[in-house]
C-alpha cells in the first residue's frame, strides 16, 4: 500500500495534525479555523476518490468570548470512519414489537449496518388518550436488533427533521464510553454514525443519554439489542419482543386527551401507566400474542424502566428457562417470577401444554389491573385433562350475611332518591344520546372489565360468564347494576353454563356504570334500551335501603 | 456613589461593575435604578423590550466559573424573527437565498419550507417564525438590521421570568407549563410570532414557539454523552451533579439542545431573535 496516496489516510493525518495544533495554540477562534480548514481538505481529498466518503463537517463556529472557551477537543467532532477489517457486509433486520428478527444462522462474524431512526410522534397510550412518545423506529419500544457475537456494527442513528430534541443512544451492549451515546448525539434533521464490536453475548437494553435523561426514557426510548452467542440459541417455535415501561402522565389514569409529561411524577417515581409494550392493551385481545398446544415459545423481556423494578410472570404458566438478567451463559428452571431490574432483561422459555388465554403480568399487582402492566398469550389446540382438568366440582358456600345499611346511610339513600327523581324531569340530563354511552362505555370496559369477560364478552369457560348473548344478563335489568355496585359472589347459571366465581365491587361513577351498562347490553349481538344515571341511582338508593 | 431605591421587583442590591460614560463604577445600584438610567440613555427600538441588568445564573458550572454572571442592560426583540422580515433580507443580501447560500454556512435543509428563493409559500406564512435557518443566516441577518444575536447568558435571563415577576421559579406552575410545549409535536405550519403570552418584561414566545439560536449557542460544551462518560466537567442530565437545578428540565433541554448543533445546522423548529446593546458605548 502507498500510504502517501491513502486518501483516507491524509485526511486523518491531516484532521490530527490540526487538531494537535489547535490543542498547542490553545486559542478558539484559530481552533475554529483550522478544523475548518481540514474540512475543506477532507472534502477535496473526497472529492479526487469516490471510494472514500470522510463526512464534511464545518468546523465549530468561534465563540464572541474566545478567552473563556476551553481549548480541549470536540467529544462531538466526527473523526472518520473505523478501520476496515474486510468483514461479509449486511443489512440489520430490524423488527418492531412485539416481533423478534429471524435467528443468526451463519457460522462467520459480519459487518451489520443498522439504521435507526428517531421518531417524536403521538400514539394512543390508552383509549381516549395521547401521549407524544419519543421512539426509536417509530413504536415504543424501538425496533428489536439482532447480531452475532463478534460482528461488528456500523450504527447509524437517524433523527427526523420534525423531532424537537436532539438524541443519542446508548447501547448496553457496546463497550466502549457511554455505550455510543458519546458518539451519537445527533440533532434534529441530521444523523451520526459510529461503529463497535459486539463482544459479550446476551440480551442488551439501548436507550436514550440525552439530558434529562430520565425523561427521554420515560417518553419512551428504550429497546433491545441481542447479541446471540456464536453457537446461536436452540430453536423455539415462537420469539417475541416484550418490554415494560412507565409512562407519566400529567393526568390521572384513564384521563382523555393528549396528555404532556410530569416531572413531579416521575421524580417522585408515582407514575399513573405502567405498560407492556408502550399503551394499556398493547399485547391484548387482537394484538395478544399467539402459539398452539405444544409449542416453545421464547420471550425477550426488557425492562426500559426509568424507575420502577419489574416482577415479570405469566399467569398459568411456569418458565422452563428463564436465562436471568439476559445472561445467556447460566439458565435457571422451574420459575414462577423473575425480577427484571430497570434497564435489565431476561429471556423466559416455555413449552405450552394446554390451550387458553395466558397473562402477563407484572406482579406487583396493582401495576397489571390498575395501570396497565397486562398482556396476552392466546394458546390454541386440544385439551389435556391430565395437566389441567378444568373445573370439577361446583358446591354452595355460605358465608357471613353482608352488614345492613346504617341509618345515615339510608337517610343519604333517601336523598339520592329524590335527586334521582329531579334529574329524570332534567331534559338536558335525558337527552344523552344512545351513541354516546356506548363510546364512553366501551373505554370503561376495555379499561375495567375486559380482563375477566374477554374484549369479545365470551368470557372464559367454567371462570368468567359471558356478556355477549347472556340470558342472565337480559333476564333482570336492575341486576347488573347491583353486581357492579356491590360484586358478585356464588354459583350462577348463564346460558345453562354454571360459574361459581368472585365479581369485586366496582369503583365506577354512576355515569360511567350506566354507560359500560350500555355498552354491553348493546354489544356483540346484544341489543336493549340504554341505561340511565338515574336508573343506577335509583337501584343502587333502593338497595341499600332494602 | 451609592444610591439607594425601594425596589418592587427585584428586591436585590449587589456590588456589580457598572459600565457608564466610558468609566467603571463600582457602586451599589438596585435593579429599579439601573432600568431608569438605561431607559434614559436610550431611545426605544420598535418591536424591542429592555431588559434591566441583572445576574444570570448559569444551569451548569466549572468550578472556576462565577455562579452569577452579571449581565448589562439589553433590549431583545419581543418576538422571533418572521418569514416576512427574512425574506425582505435575503431579497437585500442574494448570497443568502436559498439557491445561493454557501453549504458552509448553511446545510441542505436551509429555508427549505419555502417555496423558492424569494416566495414564502403556504409552509411559512409572513408573519409565522422563520425557521431553517444557520446561526451564520441569523447572525447576518442581525447585523443587516443594526442588531445582533443575543448572547446565552441574555436569553436566559430574559426567558428566566415569569408572567407575573422576574423569576418564574416563583410561580407554581410555571415550569410545568414549559413542559408542556415539549408534549406537543412540531407542527406543520407555525402560528404567528407574536400571539404567545408576554412575560414580565413583555417579550413573548421564549419558551412555547421555536427554539432560538443564541450567539454563543456552543460555550455549552456538553459532551455527546450527557452523563458525563467523556470525563467533561460541564455536563448534564437526569442524574447530573454538575447542573445548580437539576430539576429545571426546561433549561436542561435548551442547553442539551444547543450543544447538539453546529453552526450551519439548520433545523424545522429553530429560529432566532435579535438583540442590541441599551448602553451606548
Amino acid at each position: 500500500m502507498k500510504i502517501a496516496k491513502n486518501p483516507r489516510f491524509v485526511y486523518l493525518v491531516a484532521n490530527s495534525l490540526l487538531v494537535i495544533a489547535a490543542g498547542v495554540l490553545g486559542y478558539a477562534p484559530v481552533r475554529a479555523l483550522l478544523v475548518g480548514a481540514g474540512t475543506v481538505t477532507a472534502a477535496i481529498v473526497a472529492a479526487e476518490n469516490a471510494d472514500t466518503v470522510p463526512v464534511a463537517v464545518a468546523g465549530p463556529a468561534a465563540a464572541p468570548q474566545a478567552e473563556a472557551a476551553p481549548a480541549a477537543t470536540n467529544p462531538n467532532a466526527a473523526r472518520g470512519p473505523a478501520p476496515d477489517l474486510g468483514l461479509p457486509v449486511e443489512q440489520a433486520v430490524l423488527t418492531a414489537p412485539p416481533h423478534v428478527p429471524p435467528p443468526i444462522t451463519r457460522k462467520y462474524a459480519a459487518k451489520v449496518v443498522v439504521h435507526l431512526e428517531v421518531r417524536e410522534v403521538v400514539k394512543r397510550l390508552a383509549d381516549g388518550v395521547e401521549y407524544l412518545f419519543w421512539t426509536f423506529g417509530g413504536d415504543v419500544p424501538g425496533r428489536f436488533i439482532r447480531v452475532r457475537e463478534g460482528d461488528v456494527v456500523e450504527f447509524h442513528l437517524e433523527n427526523n427533521p420534525t423531532s424537537k430534541m436532539p438524541h443519542n443512544i446508548d447501547l448496553h451492549a457496546v463497550t466502549g464510553p457511554g455505550g455510543g451515546a458519546a458518539s451519537s448525539f445527533t440533532a434534529p434533521g441530521h444523523s451520526s454514525q459510529f461503529t463497535f464490536q459486539a463482544l459479550n453475548p446476551g440480551v442488551f437494553i439501548y436507550h436514550c443519554a440525552t439530558a434529562p435523561v430520565g425523561m427521554h426514557i420515560a417518553n419512551g426510548m428504550y429497546g433491545l439489542i441481542l447479541v446471540e452467542p456464536a453457537a446461536g440459541l436452540p430453536k423455539v417455535d415462537h420469539e417475541y419482543y416484550v418490554m415494560q415501561g412507565e409512562v407519566y402522565t400529567a393526568g390521572r389514569y384513564g384521563e382523555e386527551g393528549l396528555q404532556p409529561f410530569d416531572q413531579e411524577k416521575a421524580i417522585d417515581e408515582h407514575p399513573p401507566y405502567v405498560v407492556f409494550n408502550g399503551a394499556v392493551g398493547a399485547l391484548v385481545g387482537d394484538n395478544a400474542l399467539t402459539a398452539r398446544v405444544g409449542d416453545t415459545v421464547r420471550l425477550f423481556v426488557g425492562n426500559g424502566g426509568p424507575n420502577l423494578v419489574s416482577s415479570f410472570h405469566v399467569i398459568g404458566e411456569i418458565f422452563d428457562t428463564v436465562y436471568q438478567e439476559g445472561g445467556l451463559a447460566v439458565a435457571q428452571h422451574n420459575v414462577q417470577t423473575t425480577l427484571i431490574p430497570a434497564g435489565g432483561s431476561a429471556v423466559v422459555e416455555f413449552k405450552t401444554e394446554v390451550p387458553g388465554t395466558y397473562v402477563l403480568v407484572d406482579h406487583s399487582i396493582f401495576r397489571a389491573f390498575n395501570k396497565g402492566a397486562l398482556g396476552m398469550l392466546k394458546v390454541s389446540g386440544p385439551e389435556n385433562r391430565l395437566i389441567y382438568s378444568g373445573k370439577e366440582i361446583d358446591a354452595v358456600y355460605l358465608g357471613q350475611a353482608a352488614a345492613a345499611g346504617s341509618a345515615s346511610q339510608k337517610r343519604e339513600a333517601s336523598l339520592q332518591a329524590q335527586i334521582a327523581e329531579e334529574i329524570k324531569t332534567n331534559p338536558r340530563i335525558a337527552g344523552l344520546t344512545k351513541e354516546a354511552q356506548i363510546e364512553r362505555g366501551q373505554r370503561v370496559f376495555m379499561q375495567t372489565c375486559f380482563a375477566c369477560h374477554q374484549p369479545d364478552g365470551k368470557g372464559l369457560l367454567n371462570i368468567f360468564p359471558p356478556l355477549a348473548g347472556s340470558d342472565f344478563l337480559k333476564a333482570d335489568r336492575e341486576r347488573p347494576i347491583r353486581i357492579i355496585t356491590k360484586g358478585l359472589t356464588g354459583p350462577v347459571i348463564v346460558n345453562g353454563q354454571a360459574f361459581n366465581n368472585l365479581m369485586p365491587a366496582q369503583v365506577l361513577s354512576d355515569q360511567q356504570i350506566a354507560d359500560v351498562l350500555t355498552y354491553v347490553t348493546n354489544s356483540w349481538g346484544n341489543a336493549g334500551e340504554p341505561y340511565r344515571v338515574d336508573d343506577v341511582r335509583r337501584v343502587k338508593a333502593a338497595s341499600v335501603s332494602q | 456613589m451609592k444610591v439607594e431605591v425601594p425596589d418592587q421587583a427585584a428586591g436585590r442590591g449587589n456590588h456589580r461593575k457598572f459600565r457608564w460614560g466610558g468609566r467603571v463604577v463600582l457602586s451599589t445600584l438596585t435593579f429599579t435604578l439601573t432600568c431608569a438610567l438605561t431607559t434614559v440613555a436610550a431611545e426605544p427600538p420598535p418591536g424591542m423590550t429592555l431588559i434591566p441588568a441583572g445576574d444570570y445564573t448559569p444551569l451548569l458550572r466549572d468550578k472556576n466559573d462565577l455562579a452569577e454572571i452579571p449581565v448589562a442592560a439589553f433590549w431583545l426583540d419581543e418576538r422571533p424573527v418572521a418569514n416576512g422580515e427574512f425574506l425582505a433580507f435575503v431579497r437585500a443580501n442574494p448570497k443568502w437565498r436559498r439557491s445561493r447560500v454557501s453549504s458552509l454556512f448553511a446545510d441542505g435543509q436551509y429555508l427549505t419550507h419555502w417555496t423558492n428563493d424569494l416566495e414564502l409559500g403556504p409552509q411559512a406564512p409572513a408573519d409565522a417564525p422563520v425557521v431553517h435557518v444557520s446561526w451564520f443566516a441569523a447572525r447576518a441577518y442581525a447585523a443587516w438590521a443594526g442588531k445582533r444575536l443575543p448572547t446565552m447568558a441574555e436569553w436566559e435571563r430574559a426567558a428566566s421570568a415569569g408572567y407575573h415577576g422576574p423569576e418564574a421559579k416563583a410561580e407554581p406552575g410555571f415550569n410545568a407549563q414549559a413542559l408542556e410545549w415539549f408534549a406537543a409535536p412540531t407542527p406543520a405550519v407555525f402560528p404567528a410570532a407574536g400571539s404567545g403570552r408576554p412575560n414580565f418584561y413583555g417579550v413573548r414566545d421564549l419558551l412555547d414557539l421555536v427554539w432560538e439560536w443564541v450567539d454563543d449557542f456552543n460555550t455549552a460544551m456538553v459532551t455527546g454523552d450527557s452523563r458525563g462518560a467523556a470525563g467533561n466537567g460541564l455536563f448534564c442530565g437526569g442524574a447530573s451533579s454538575g447542573a445548580r437545578d437539576p430539576a429545571d428540565y426546561a433549561a436542561l433541554m435548551r442547553v442539551g439542545y444547543r450543544s447538539s448543533l453546529r453552526a450551519n445546522y439548520t433545523v424545522a423548529n429553530l429560529g432566532f431573535r435579535c438583540a442590541r446593546d441599551a448602553e451606548t458605548r
